[in-house]
């Protein structure tokens, strides 16, 4: 099998996870997609660590997965105070910031 | 046999993200995402990284998805709005995700990384078990391992400051 394969599914994941993230509006689902995202990059790593023949990728899928559940744990803890304060769960309505 | 592997998983794979994006409910969303996560263990598991692809069903499917599936329950579904704040909003972004999928297939396909072999180099028995990986984060890669335990630290710390219910807020 060979490598490119792998690394085309990748790409493909990744853009279905950044079209998610354009296309969605809840906090929660563009969190999922983000997962998608970091999840495609994972893959990328761990096939050219096959490629090479070296464990060094594999190690930085591992912190890349630490990242992601540091990510999940604050993005829950916000959407979670955001419903607490009974504020619409939706990326349009949550615009104060914007300029 | 391998390639028939590859291809459940990477379908499985594929249909779990087109899933996460396409399903109305946020809970259907995150069952999808379980099974996109599965899938890509056992792509793992093809490229012999036997660590990673453990370590991706049970934090991952396991630990990170009851969270999500917590989190759901407790918020709830919750309806997207239907107005569009960006006009054609809806036909531009398919078109900007396939740009963005033809440009990274461009990159990485017209790069000299695939030069270094097709099939991959040839690994030894131990290559990705628990012990190679685990033998690296502890030598070559300790820093970067702690620096990893105390963001999880951090972070843990920062959730339970945001999700706090305040005295003052709730009366």
């Amino acid at each position: 099998m060979s490598i490119e394969w792998y690394i085309v599914l990748s790409a493909l994941l990744f853009a279905t996870g950044a079209l998610g993230i354009l296309l969605r509006r809840s906090p929660m689902v563009i969190l999922l997609c983000l997962e998608l995202m970091l999840n495609a990059g994972n893959l990328a790593l761990v096939a050219f660590s096959r490629m090479v023949g070296n464990g060094q990728g594999q190690v930085f899928a591992v912190i890349v997965m630490v990242i992601a559940a540091c990510e999940v744990v604050v993005g829950l803890g916000l959407i979670v105070a955001i419903f607490r304060r009974r504020l619409p769960l939706n990326v349009d309505d949550l615009r104060e910031l914007r300029g | 046999m391998e390639e028939v592997l590859f291809f459940a998983s990477a379908l499985g794979a594929l249909g779990g993200a087109v899933g996460v994006i396409a399903m109305r409910n946020p809970f259907y969303s995150v069952l999808a995402l379980i099974v996109h996560l599965f899938s890509l263990a056992a792509l793992f598991l093809l490229l012999t990284a036997a660590f990673v692809a453990a370590a991706q069903v049970v934090v991952y499917a396991g630990a990170v998805m009851v969270l999500y599936v917590f989190v759901v329950a407790y918020v709830g579904g919750g309806g997207e709005s239907a107005w569009e704040p960006i006009p054609g909003q809806r036909f531009l972004a398919p078109l900007l995700g396939i740009a963005l999928f033809i440009e990274l297939a461009i990159a990485v396909l017209s790069s000299s990384l695939l030069a270094l072999g097709e099939e991959g180099a040839d690994v030894q028995a131990g290559f990705g078990d628990p012990a190679a990986i685990g033998r690296l984060l502890l030598e070559k890669f300790l820093l970067p391992f702690e620096a990893s335990s105390i963001l999880l630290l951090l972070a843990a710390v920062g959730a339970i400051v945001l999700a706090h219910r305040r005295q003052e807020a709730s009366s």
